[in-house]
């Protein structure tokens, strides 16, 4: 294709990007690298309804001074990266030199907000990922052999754990965990234990959330696949067929071979949206077992009353670094797939 | 339902005041856009500033979003500001005031203040920053019936009368779990802990700084205390909030609680519960320390505030028409949604809780620009403890590492 | 499908039926569950006491007189106006849709045929840009749409749906595209069209399948997106899912649970019909490979 071509293709979806996503992305990592201004704290007496209190308050006309001179902040370089709230070098240090053996250390460690997140974003990413995988694939399957009456109703049905908003779905199933719930009193019976609670318990509550997960995400894998089998060329299936191979060996040799590239796509697609796992964390309520990377940016955002911009930045720069290793071997292969493509 | 009541309450004032008086409205022309949460108090209030003065206004607009926090810093920064009027409570009057968003009232509550209560305004070094209209706070729930039946005398008045009352419910086999508290992990448990160390008569910051000081030994004693009475509550906790409380309350559940105020009037009401319940809860105080004196609650306000990037008639027409709806005749069509603290206001039972902790002394939520941030670190940092996995003095320290760092990162230290 | 073999219930369809089976009633229980519950009040839905008062409505027999109540649906799109909410994520859905798939179709299709090392690098680039959490995006659109005056209205919104949609997009269709075989748009090429003809003659009448699952996918981000739109809409261009964040109340207020329910239960409806038009579509692409013959 020529090179004039394809910059007109692509113009105007590379301009959105590189307005809305590009541009942010950089004014992000340069944010990462300040912080605020010193606050001139002055002491104050306040007086409200309930009495008068003497607290400190910013003098913010000195304040807005310093702002006006170097509205970034304070140039900090790469020290947000390396505090406590992230990578916690200097603390992993003394954590290593006061241990006397390695649990007590990976203990110590554990207690950082950055590395307990991660701990518990891995796990997600590589027990959720496969998992969707296969079993989406296999509802594909299943739903292509269906009569083709039912397959509108069922790829509806399939579908609904991704229509139903997660604000609502997630504070049903909360509710149907519950120990009084639905699902949480079944589970009671069926094991016979009355105190038996998939809140309370860390290891309960991050297969709770794994298993939201799978149902979350099933659809779709299971609507690409289904798509991707609408394209798989008959003529090589009846060739197949005709050879005399069975249905296993059908789907081994012709239809794997021909999913492949969707196949990379949804892991693709999976790893990137399993590491950036958030929602059910804060549906199920789970923060006291399990916290995720996105979670961190979430708190340094919002729940502080003065949203940490700097150390957002740097946890969402964290964020894509680490998505940039996970993806790296399907990149590889991508890679080589394009020159391949293009030697062809 | 609460719609039907508001309208209604719209034009119970919009009758008042159109036929009784002419609100004064200000400068005519002006342009009002408010910015609010969205619950029936702050509607209420809006209702009715807006059926007095959206006639001489030349725009007169709302916004009510869950979002109103998150958004209203931004909003206000570029001059002109979006919003003429931020509608805040304490800790997100801070917010703005960090950025030198909101106006001082003083010359406005001059000229138009004539129907506010003196206790109404929110005064900061001389300057008046917010007018309040309603209060809140946690506090205590009592099941009597239950009380009675475990053999409590009267209602327990301290941390520790609390939990011999919740092991006698315990032993007695009445419930397993008889206490319910907002322990959900973040700003709840964080709130809770407040409470509590106030008790204690604990001070967040050391005197003039913005240098934490809670690892100490009423620090200790408060966490303790904290761990003592969640031996008493539902296994789940560090999950539940005021819905889950609330719900579990209402069920029959529970007999001792540490709810909101607010939450007083939708559990006594005959919805969603049953006649034993609602008959036999009273409401009361919060609790002290044995031999203390200062109850263990932050007690809350909501009230309006002006932006400080619009110009002076703006501002004023705002503030005219704003106060123009706090009138004893709004209250009186809205009496139940809110504590309020403006003239007309007839406490119910729903109320007494919150007048009781307001008059035992309790302290208003600190009003420390930097005290977000601690608050946010004690949310998540106080879990580990809860939990049993760790020391008392370790999350404690913990507490203060994470507040460092992000008071380090927002220029406070 | 097409051969009589296939047809018969082998041992293999069994299973294949029963394992749909199965995860039918997974994928569905809990929406079920919730469109029944929806007709009844919240203290029997999230009943602390006894589950089974969800599906007996203890409550809702003593609060309104009957079983079922119709008080959430009421409640919801007549006292709140949901309707609106309705109109405007409406209106959003389309255009993201629209202008989604206008810019990805183009894009993918010419990362897709493109032989030289930077349409890779704009793939990467994509992924990237994919992997920015959402969070940090919109709180860094605030301060400057605020001061652009563009804050609160739907185009704006709608734009950044589509701007941070677009990698999803790309990456879809341009995997889509790399499975229709170059000849076919090529041999157009050698017949004189040029390539925008080649794509408007060739490639657009077979690529729909491709295109309508990746439409789907568009469709759903915007439909049930909170993040952008929450902050990013003032009350009255409010879309369905902040509207129905808001019925859920905060720490200190009660809010309308309810409400939420059946706001849910019935914005569902719709999608009913709409994934029933499009399968079709989507089961048409049957025909794709025979076109390519």
């Amino acid at each position: 294709m020529k090179h004039s071509t394809f910059l007109l293709f692509i113009l105007p979806s590379l301009s959105v990007m590189f307005l809305f996503i590009a541009i942010p992305i950089v004014s992000v990592f340069i944010q990462s690298l300040h912080i605020e201004h010193k606050q001139v704290i002055i002491v104050s007496e306040n007086c409200d309804p309930f009495g008068c209190e003497t607290t400190t308050s910013v003098d913010t006309e000195a304040s807005a001074k310093l702002k006006e001179k170097a509205p970034l902040g304070k140039f900090n370089g790469f020290k947000t990266y390396s505090n406590r709230m992230h990578f916690a070098f200097d603390e992993i240090g003394e954590a290593w030199n006061s241990s006397d053996s390695f649990i007590v250390f990976v203990k110590k460690i554990y207690n950082f907000p950055l590395y307990r997140a991660l701990s518990f974003t891995l796990t997600y990413t590589f027990v959720v990922t496969p998992f969707v995988l296969f079993l989406g694939f296999l509802v594909a399957l299943g739903v292509n052999n269906l009569p083709k009456l039912l397959k509108g109703p069922t790829i509806f049905a399939s579908l609904l754990p991704m229509i139903v908003t997660p604000l609502v779905g997630s504070l049903i199933l909360f509710w149907m965990v519950d120990g009084d719930g639905v699902i949480g009193a079944t589970l009671q019976k069926l094991f016979n234990d009355n105190s038996l609670s998939l809140k309370a318990s860390p290891v309960l509550t991050w297969v709770m959330l794994m298993v939201y997960g799978i149902w979350h995400l099933m659809p779709f894998s299971f609507i690409v696949f289904y798509a991707g089998l609408q394209t798989v060329p008959h003529e090589t299936i009846e060739a197949a067929t005709i050879d005399g191979a069975s249905k296993f060996q059908r789907t081994r040799h012709v239809v794997i071979p021909h999913l492949m590239p969707l196949a990379i796509f949804i892991t693709l697609i999976l790893l990137m949206d399993n590491f950036r796992v958030f929602e059910p964390i804060i549906s199920f309520r789970a923060e006291a077992h399990a916290t995720s990377i996105s979670w961190l940016i979430w708190n340094h955002l919002r729940e502080s009353a003065y949203p940490l911009y700097n150390a957002a930045g740097a946890t969402s720069m964290i964020t894509i670094f680490c998505v940039g290793i996970l993806l790296l071997p399907v990149l590889i292969r991508t890679w080589r797939d394009f020159n391949e493509k293009n030697k062809g | 339902m609460f719609l039907k009541k508001l309208i209604l309450g719209g034009l119970t004032a919009l009758f008042f005041s159109s036929s009784l008086f002419a609100a004064d409205c200000g400068p005519n022309g002006q342009s009002i856009r408010i910015l609010a949460s969205d619950f029936p108090a702050i509607h209420a209030i809006a209702n009715s500033a807006e059926s007095n003065c959206a006639g001489s206004a030349s725009e007169f607009t709302r916004n009510h979003t869950t979002e109103a926090r998150q958004i209203m810093n931004a909003a206000q920064t570029p001059d002109p500001a979006e919003y003429t009027s931020v509608i805040v409570a304490n800790s997100t009057l801070v917010q703005l005031m960090n950025d030198g968003l909101v106006r001082p009232l003083n010359d406005l509550v001059e000229k138009y203040g004539g129907n506010l209560k003196s206790n109404q305004l929110i005064t900061i070094d001389g300057k008046i920053m917010a007018i309040a209209f309603m209060a809140n706070s946690q506090h205590m729930y009592y099941r009597t019936d239950i009380l009675d039946k475990a053999g409590v005398d009267g209602m327990p008045a301290t941390y520790d009368e609390i939990i011999s009352a919740a092991e006698k419910i315990r032993s007695a086999g009445i419930m397993e779990h008889p206490l319910v508290m907002n322990l959900k992990v973040g700003w709840n448990v964080g709130e809770v802990f407040n409470t509590i160390y106030l008790a204690h008569g604990g001070e967040f910051f050391k005197q003039g700084s913005a240098e934490a000081s809670i690892n100490n030994a009423k620090g200790i004693a408060a966490l303790e205390t904290m761990k003592a009475l969640v031996e008493y509550a539902h296994p789940d906790h560090l999950t539940q909030a005021s819905d889950d409380t609330q719900g579990l309350w209402e069920a029959g559940q529970a007999a001792i609680g540490f709810m909101w105020g607010s939450r007083g009037g939708v559990i006594l009401d005959n919805e969603g519960s049953s006649a034993e319940v609602t008959s036999n809860t009273v409401l009361s105080a919060a609790p002290t320390v044995t031999g203390g004196s200062i109850p263990g609650a932050t007690l809350w306000w909501d009230g309006i505030t002006i932006a400080t990037n619009v110009s002076d008639s703006e501002a004023e027409a705002t503030f005219a028409a704003l106060v123009s709806g706090m009138t004893s005749e709004m209250v009186a069509a809205n009496n139940d949604d809110a504590i309020w603290l403006i003239d007309g206001f007839k406490p119910g039972p729903a109320a007494a809780g919150v007048s009781a902790t307001a008059q035992g002394g309790a302290k208003s939520y600190p009003m420390f620009a930097q005290m977000g941030l601690l608050h946010n670190a004690l949310g998540a940092e106080l879990v580990d403890f809860l939990k049993g996995a760790e020391s008392a003095e370790q999350a404690l320290s913990d507490v203060e590492a994470v507040y460092e760092t992000a008071a380090k990162d927002a220029g406070y230290l | 499908m097409n051969t009589k073999i296939e047809n018969k219930l082998t041992p293999v369809r069994i299973i294949a039926f029963v394992f749909v089976a199965l995860w039918l009633i997974v994928a569905m229980f809990p929406f079920i569950w919730t469109l029944w519950g929806s007709f009844k009040v919240q203290a029997d839905f999230f009943s602390k006491a006894d589950w089974a008062n969800a599906i007996f409505g203890f409550h809702t027999e003593k609060q309104t007189g009957n079983f079922f109540t119709i008080d959430g649906y009421y409640g919801s799109w007549i006292e709140e106006e949901f309707w609106r909410a309705v109109i405007n994520t409406s209106i959003v859905v389309f255009f993201t849709v629209l202008i989604s798939l206008t810019f990805g179709t183009l894009g993918g299709y010419a990362l897709a045929r493109s032989t030289y090392r930077y349409a890779f690098w704009i793939l990467m680039a994509g992924l990237i840009f994919r992997a920015m959490p959402h969070m940090t995006l919109v709180s860094g659109y605030l301060q400057p749409f605020f001061a652009w005056n563009v804050w609160g209205i739907l185009p704006t919104t709608i734009i950044v749906l589509v701007a941070i949609n677009q990698p999803f997009t790309l990456w879809m269709l341009h995997s889509f595209f790399l499975n229709i075989p170059k000849d076919l748009d090529e041999s157009a090429m050698c017949d004189g069209c040029n390539r925008f003809q080649a794509f408007r003659y060739v490639i657009i009448p077979i690529m729909w399948p491709g295109v309508i699952t990746t439409g789907l996918f568009s469709f759903l981000l915007a439909y049930n997106d909170f993040t952008v739109t929450s902050m990013l809409l003032s009350d009255e261009n409010e879309t369905m899912i902040p509207a129905i964040a808001s019925f859920l109340g905060t720490v200190q207020e009660e809010g309308k649970v309810m409400y939420a329910v059946a706001a849910v239960v019935s914005a569902t409806a719709p999608l009913f019909f709409l994934v029933m038009f499009f399968q079709r579509q989507i089961v048409s692409g049957l025909t794709a490979g025979a076109v390519k013959g």
